[in-house]
């Protein structure tokens, strides 16, 4: 328990942007106290409250399920409340805003083109017709549910955007969270929308934009594996190609 | 200075404010709606929830079983009209939300599954593992995208209410990424800004539940109802406060003290068989399972951790394929960040702040200023009582986010634009308060003031709360409120994404928040629920407590306290009890 108890100082580089001012960015470095079990976040807050105010950052829930503390830890997205200090020391540790993205200020970074990306995949279920609710719910087998759960956990904290070397290279690329999305919902027993969501699947900038690095999934945090959804459509797209997905679809056999 | 006009605003992307914009658009598709929120909305703290949603369907379970689990759990203190509509819209709603994909958990057969909650007669949390806000939140923002009548305005930061004759005219706002201060004219206002949280140091809450609507709300004249009321959550970590879902005792978790043993049956909560019962030991309510931990705390049979004192919630009974398949979330939770794998280990847990019963007081969402409602945890729609039962909230934001949006909606019909010289003037008057708070070198850091908040109302209105340490918490809150006035220094002057001053901003609402729970918690002088008093006032006392208080703003002094009766249709008073020898559960 002592161990745990000792207080160690890390000293964190920290890129800086004040949109502000004409200046570049450029690095600061903090020494900052922590304890064994004091995370990359807590860190940032402590040079918040204590240090310097003007450090800027998004965060909220701190448990790895609101998506908003993104960043790049020693060059690798990840989330700072689920990164903990420790593992760094006694070197010293580089925080940079997530790449590929439009720096705000600091480590905010714009993510206005995903929410426009995650628009575009129509995320929502397009069933074959609306069912009352009086009827009570959709008849949903745990087989079928395993068909697209795992594409339901992206929390949307776009570390694999940050990961995607084409999305880096492409940016109208519509990337790894959203076409993840798209497949929840196509793979979805309850949902016929494949073909209101196939032009996006399909074009340029749709599945065929990503050459298998699988980064993407590397750095999920949820085990999204959006590189297998981006593939398995690859599949999908090019039935829909030759028309194999439609026939599939009126027998039943779509999903 | 920017005004975007519209027919209704609402305020908070969480599940409350995200199901009432829906329900506008769909009464109303012509209408206007202006969310507005100072996250993303995926990254409101619904996210967070874990354990599930109530709602009747099981054969054996009834629309008055619910009824009664609620009121009895409220300890009388709830509306019974509002329990009575609220408990006969959960399944609707919750069938709504299926229907929009949200991925409940199923049987084999592909029907709904529910489990346990403590405070259920029967299993009736329908639960989507242990990450049931994370997908009714992610459900609704996408299903959201659908209607065009709603415009997002993400990463707005809502700083003042506009009135004006009485009425509400719209709302003031920050653009965080720019910091330029944006007035939205609408004729209806909608609140569904979550809990507060955050006005206590140990919590479970995100960083943003800071108590923005009700503050909002308090200063424009609304009563903050029943906030002596605050929950504490039996089983968090240590430090962090990170929440280990009651879903954990509903499959079937146990709580065991230093030496292994099950203190809950020594607190009215026993016995131990047969096991495991609805409504008994591990199933009971969160107030009483919060308390039990402080008498064990004061016996000296908690254990220590680097983070304070703790008990043991140990599912390894449960096995590896049930913890993984219902418990993903905070199985990874307690691996990560407090280094316990529940598959092989206890994990040590201690109660922390959870949940605000009390909130902004609104009858079926209206509120007492024409044109503005409230729903969610920000709202006291009186279906919590005293101390609110897990698997209730998670429901009443889309119950009453609903009837939210569509009694706006009725009445956005009816009156006419917004638009006048005196509402400009308003937002003029309010803007220059706000940059002059942002320009502020000169005082005391915005941190300082906020752990002392956090520490006092901590200590002077916890788990059980004395007259003394009450008066010391208000008085500390009070002077906080002066320090505040005199002035935070902020580091950043600058526009852009200036989150120094947004803090700034929400300690106001914080500190005045906080001074409201401790005034009505000082002047209830009975224990009821959620609020237990260790000096002469530790019982019951519904000849002069089955009201609901009310807490009125005074402006820079303390809030005037008066109280409203309670509405009983049906349940009339009597002795709560859990424990005591029962029908065994069947666990799913």
């Amino acid at each position: 328990m002592t161990a745990e108890t000792n207080t160690r100082t890390i000293e964190i580089d920290v890129l800086r942007y004040d949109p502000d001012t004409e200046a570049p960015p450029r690095y600061q470095t903090y020494k900052v106290p922590f304890q064994h079990d004091t995370s990359v976040l807590q860190g940032l807050q402590y040079i918040k409250d204590n240090l310097d105010g003007t450090l800027t950052f998004r965060w909220s829930c701190r448990m790895a399920i609101c998506g908003s503390c993104g960043t790049m830890i020693n060059g690798i997205p990840q989330l700072s409340c689920h990164t903990f200090l420790r593992d760094y020391w006694p070197k010293k540790l580089r925080i940079d805003p997530l790449e590929h993205f439009p720096i705000i200020k600091d480590l905010a970074i714009d993510q206005t083109d995903f929410l426009n990306k995650l628009d575009s995949v129509k995320p929502y279920l397009i069933p074959k017709q609306e069912k009352p609710i009086s009827e009570g719910a959709y008849l949903q087998t745990p087989k079928q549910m395993e068909q697209y759960y795992n594409y339901s956990q992206c929390i949307n904290c776009l570390l694999c955007y940050a990961a995607c070397p084409q999305y880096g290279l492409t940016p109208t690329f519509t990337g790894p969270a959203a076409l993840a999305l798209l497949h929840r919902y196509n793979a979805d027993s309850r949902d016929v929308g494949w073909s209101a969501r196939s032009d996006v699947l399909n074009s340029e900038d749709g599945v065929w934009r990503c050459t298998l690095v699988g980064y993407c999934s590397e750095v999920c945090p949820k085990n999204v594996d959006p590189a297998h959804a981006i593939n398995q459509n690859k599949v999908n797209s090019t039935l829909d190609y030759f028309g194999v997905l439609k026939l599939l679809s009126t027998v039943g056999l779509g999903k | 200075m920017q005004v975007i006009t519209c027919d209704i605003v609402v305020v908070g992307g969480g599940g409350t404010g995200l199901r009432a914009a829906i329900a506008i658009a769909e009464s109303d598709p012509k209408l206007t709606v202006a969310l507005v929120s100072k996250v993303v909305p995926m990254r409101s703290h619904t996210v967070a929830a874990e354990g599930g949603a109530a709602g009747v369907i099981r054969g054996d379970d009834t629309l008055d079983n619910h009824f009664n689990d609620t009121v009895s759990g409220g300890d009388w203190l709830c509306d019974q009209d509002a329990v009575q509509y609220f408990v006969e819209h959960c399944v609707e709603e919750l069938v709504q939300l299926e229907h929009w994909g949200c991925p409940w958990s199923r049987k084999d057969d592909g029907n709904i599954n529910v489990r346990f909650f403590g405070g259920m007669t029967v299993q009736r949390t329908w639960f989507a593992a242990d990450k049931s806000g994370f997908h009714i939140l992610h459900t609704l923002f996408q299903t959201s995208i659908k209607y065009p009548g709603i415009q997002r305005y993400d990463e707005y930061f809502v700083a003042d209410l506009i009135l004006e004759d009485g009425r509400v005219r719209g709302v003031l706002a920050i653009e965080v990424a720019t910091g330029e201060i944006v007035l939205f004219e609408a004729k209806a206002v909608i609140l569904g800004t979550g809990g507060a949280g955050r006005v206590y140091r140990q919590n479970t809450n995100a960083g943003i539940v800071t108590g923005d609507g009700m503050g909002l709300a308090y200063r424009h004249g609304a009563k903050l109802r029943d906030m002596e009321f605050v929950q504490y959550h039996p089983t968090c970590l240590p430090g962090s406060g990170i929440l280990m879902t009651e879903g954990c005792r509903g499959e079937g978790g146990i709580l065991t003290n230093k030496d292994g043993y099950r203190y809950l049956q020594d607190y009215a909560l026993g016995p131990l068989d047969p096991w495991p019962r609805p409504k008994a030991m591990e199933l009971g309510p969160r107030d009483r399972l919060s308390q039990a931990f402080w008498h064990e705390d004061q016996k000296g049979n908690t254990f220590q951790t680097p983070l304070g004192t703790a008990v043991n919630l140990d599912l390894r009974h449960l096995g590896e394929k049930k913890i993984l398949e219902r418990l993903p979330l905070i199985t990874e939770a307690a691996r990560v960040f407090a280094g316990v794998d529940p598959v092989t280990d206890p994990i040590p847990v201690r109660p922390a702040v959870h949940y605000t019963m009390g909130g902004v007081y609104a009858n079926m969402t209206e509120t007492e200023v024409p044109g503005l409602y409230a729903a969610g945890e920000c709202s006291s729609v009186g279906i919590h009582g005293a101390n609110r039962l897990g698997s209730n909230s998670l429901v009443e934001i889309i119950v009453f986010g609903k009837v939210a949006g569509e009694r706006a909606a009725a009445y956005a019909r009816t009156v006419k634009d917004g638009s006048s010289a005196g509402v400009r003037q308003q937002a003029e008057e309010s803007a220059s308060r706000l940059l002059a708070l942002l320009k502020n070198d000169k005082g005391e850091r915005v941190a300082t003031l906020r752990n002392e908040m956090g520490d006092a109302m901590e200590t002077g209105v916890g788990i059980y709360r004395n007259a003394s340490g009450m008066k010391t918490a208000y008085e500390k809150i009070a002077e906080l409120r002066a320090r505040y006035r005199a002035g935070i220094a902020l580091d950043d002057h600058s526009r852009s994404f200036n989150t120094e001053w947004l803090t700034t901003i929400e300690l106001g609402f914080m500190l005045e928040v906080a001074e409201a729970m401790a005034h009505s918690a000082y002047n209830r002088k009975e224990s009821r629920g959620a609020h237990v008093r260790l000096d002469e006032y530790s019982t019951r006392d519904d000849d002069k407590f089955l009201q609901h208080s009310l807490a009125t703003y005074t402006g820079e002094g303390p809030p005037a306290i008066s109280y409203q009766p309670v509405t009983i249709t049906k349940s009339q008073p009597r002795t709560r009890s859990y424990g005591g020898a029962g029908k065994q559960a069947v666990m799913t």
